[in-house]
């Protein structure tokens, strides 16, 4: 019996077994590795040495070329203002529509876990099936009711569209946070006589900043990431990044620049990746409270 | 359907309200009022439409007529759809049984009290952090044959070495199922690391104690342990597969030809730029459908069976 091991499974010398575990990971980590690896080689590389060199070599004539080009001048479809026009336009939805669905998940879950609302156990068990249903089975009659009402194509369309179909989790989310905190402590406010909205931003409000940095994390991926919503709500003036680096990799005429296609790929991954990278274990535990706790 | 089946049990216990009650909720009815309007017409209402479009003969503006099942008809010997059923079944499969032994083995390793295993982890979870648009551009980049891994073999003195499944027809779905694979097995690991750690850890004594060998432990005991975990991974992944569509639209665009084509890129064109409503919906109705069937009986397990809190 080995005395090396008061946490772990089994002896930690370095046999032919630990080498193949290490083997093994580190073999999955370049798997993984690999595709960032290569963008950013790419975009630092000009053309001519992309055509003929290794795609996996360091550049030779190092150069940033691609990335100003990406941000400022690719051209996606006729205009050429690089991929910052859809930077700027994700930021423009990102942010009314995380602190909207946010807040619209928080007093939903609030409600939900608190106050007995006549319904309101049918309306959570609706919305949470709709999480499962496919977008397509919404899109053409919500595009028909948002022209109807004239916002169709805009800002204001595609940050209600976020807000509306982020529901289901945030919903979900609030609702299992604060279904985990003490009874006692809303009926304490009761009896002293808190109503609805001053528990709320007393009581309950104060006591959800994990679950605030969670569903924040989680919304801003999520929105920075989203194409499909952005390709049919937000109109050509407020394309998010996602759909213009789309149209930059494949509207370019005569031969695709592969350095700054690449460049762009990354600018478009960077917002989401430093959140990743930042964030660190709330990321996987945003993941995890979104989706495995029902 | 489901709405029917679920409105039952919460409708009964509602009569012993007292007035007083009644007013102290009104705000809380009121606060959800606006959600209870998103699901009567976004969640409940444009789902009917759409379903109600699918019976109708609309192409560019929507017609309210009714031609049976006319267009489920037309739908199933149209080569696209069937490609795209066919494709999403492929990808389904390969996909979420791929994500769920890749990302197994993945925790399984990293759970081996490994050094640097904050490292590893980051490492196999970063893709899922990142669009799917992102993950279809980098793997069309690494995979097309003339600049990329093709290009690479080949300098390296294999001169006949092939691969070419990005523009291949009989293979190119599976260049998706590799993008896939790469942007969601570090998820699966992530939900599978939790559950191994859950684990009892006398459970691992005891075995050590009995002499039974590990892979035993594993295969015997721990994977039946993780059974809650890879229930939700499934799930979690099953409603990736349905929602396909960046990934094909940025790597390949369902070609080449229509090689590459999803159910889900079927309804977007048919709807958005085909002009054929009446057929987008009837795909979009047989998606909605496969769903139900698929997911309906565990989310009835999981959330509306299971008691709610009882305040």
């Amino acid at each position: 019996m080995s005395t090396l091991v008061p946490r772990g499974r089994r002896p930690q010398n370095l046999t032919i077994g630990r080498v193949g575990v290490y083997a093994f990971l580190a073999t999955a980590a370049l798997f993984f590795l690999l595709p960032l690896w290569i963008m950013v080689m790419t975009s630092l590389k000009p053309m001519d040495e992309i055509r003929l060199g290794n795609i996996l070599a360091l550049p030779a004539a190092l150069t940033v070329e691609a990335w100003s080009k990406a941000w400022s001048s690719a051209c996606t479809g006729l205009e050429c203002n690089g991929i910052s026009v859809g930077f700027w336009n994700s930021v423009r939805i990102l942010i009314p529509s995380v602190i909207l669905s946010i807040v619209a998940g928080a007093i939903n879950g609030y409600a939900l876990s608190f106050w007995r609302v006549k319904g309101a156990n049918v309306m959570f068990g609706v919305l949470l099936l709709g999480a499962f249903i496919p977008y397509q089975v919404f899109l053409y009659p919500l595009v028909r009711i948002f022209s109807m009402t004239g916002i169709y194509n805009s800002l204001t369309c595609i940050v209600l569209v976020h807000v509306i179909f982020g529901l289901p989790t945030m919903t979900l989310l609030f609702r299992n946070y604060y279904a985990g905190l003490p009874i006692e402590l809303f009926k304490a406010a009761r009896i002293d006589g808190g109503g609805f909205w001053s528990i709320f931003f007393r009581v309950i409000l104060p006591m959800s900043t994990p679950i605030l940095v969670v569903a924040t994390i989680l919304q801003v991926t999520g929105i920075w990431n989203d194409f499909i919503f952005g390709l049919t709500f937000a109109g050509r003036e407020n394309l998010p990044m996602t759909v213009q680096l789309n149209n930059i990799v494949h509207s370019t005429q005569g031969e695709r620049a592969y350095n700054v296609d690449m460049a762009a790929t990354m600018l478009a991954a960077l917002v989401p990746l430093v959140v990743y990278f930042v964030s660190g274990r709330w990321f996987v535990r945003g993941i995890a409270a979104g989706a495995v706790k029902g | 359907m489901e709405t029917i089946s679920i409105r039952a049990p919460s409708v009964a216990p509602s009569g012993t309200k007292t007035r007083r009650s009644m007013r102290t909720r009104l705000p809380a009815a009121i606060a959800l009022l606006p959600t209870a309007l998103v699901v009567l017409v976004v969640y409940i209402g444009c789902m009917l439409w759409t379903v109600r479009l699918s019976f109708t003969s609309s192409t560019l503006l929507p017609k309210l007529d009714w031609v049976g099942l006319a267009q489920y008809n037309r739908l199933f010997v149209n080569d696209r759809f069937v490609t795209s059923a066919e494709n999403i079944v492929i990808f389904g499969i390969l996909f979420i049984s791929g994500c769920l032994i890749i990302g197994f083995l993945l925790a399984v390793f990293i759970d081996q009290n490994v050094r640097g295993e904050g490292l590893f982890r980051t490492v196999f979870l970063y893709p899922y952090s990142m669009s799917f648009v992102v993950t279809g551009v980098a793997w069309q980049w690494f995979l097309n044959p003339g600049l990329g891994l093709q290009k690479l073999v080949r300098d390296l003195g294999f001169e006949s070495f092939t691969f070419d499944w990005l523009v291949n027809q009989k293979m190119a779905i599976y260049t998706i199922v590799i993008a896939g694979l790469w942007h969601g097995s570090g998820l699966t690991m992530a939900i599978m690391l939790a559950g191994l750690r859950g684990i009892d850890k006398d459970l691992w004594k005891a075995a050590r104690v009995d002499g039974i060998p590990t892979w035993r432990v594993y295969t015997s005991v721990v994977i039946p342990l993780l059974r809650p975990m890879i229930v939700t991974a499934v799930v979690l992944l099953a409603t990736g597969v349905v929602k396909l569509y960046d990934l094909v639209v940025a790597m390949t665009l369902g070609g080449p030809g229509i090689a590459t084509e999803v159910p889900a890129k079927f309804v977007m064109d048919h709807l958005f730029e085909r002009n054929n409503i009446a057929l987008g919906t009837a795909a979009a109705t047989m998606m909605l459908i496969t769903v139900v069937i698929v997911l309906a009986p565990w989310v009835y397990a999981r959330y509306i069976r299971a008691e709610g809190r009882r305040a």
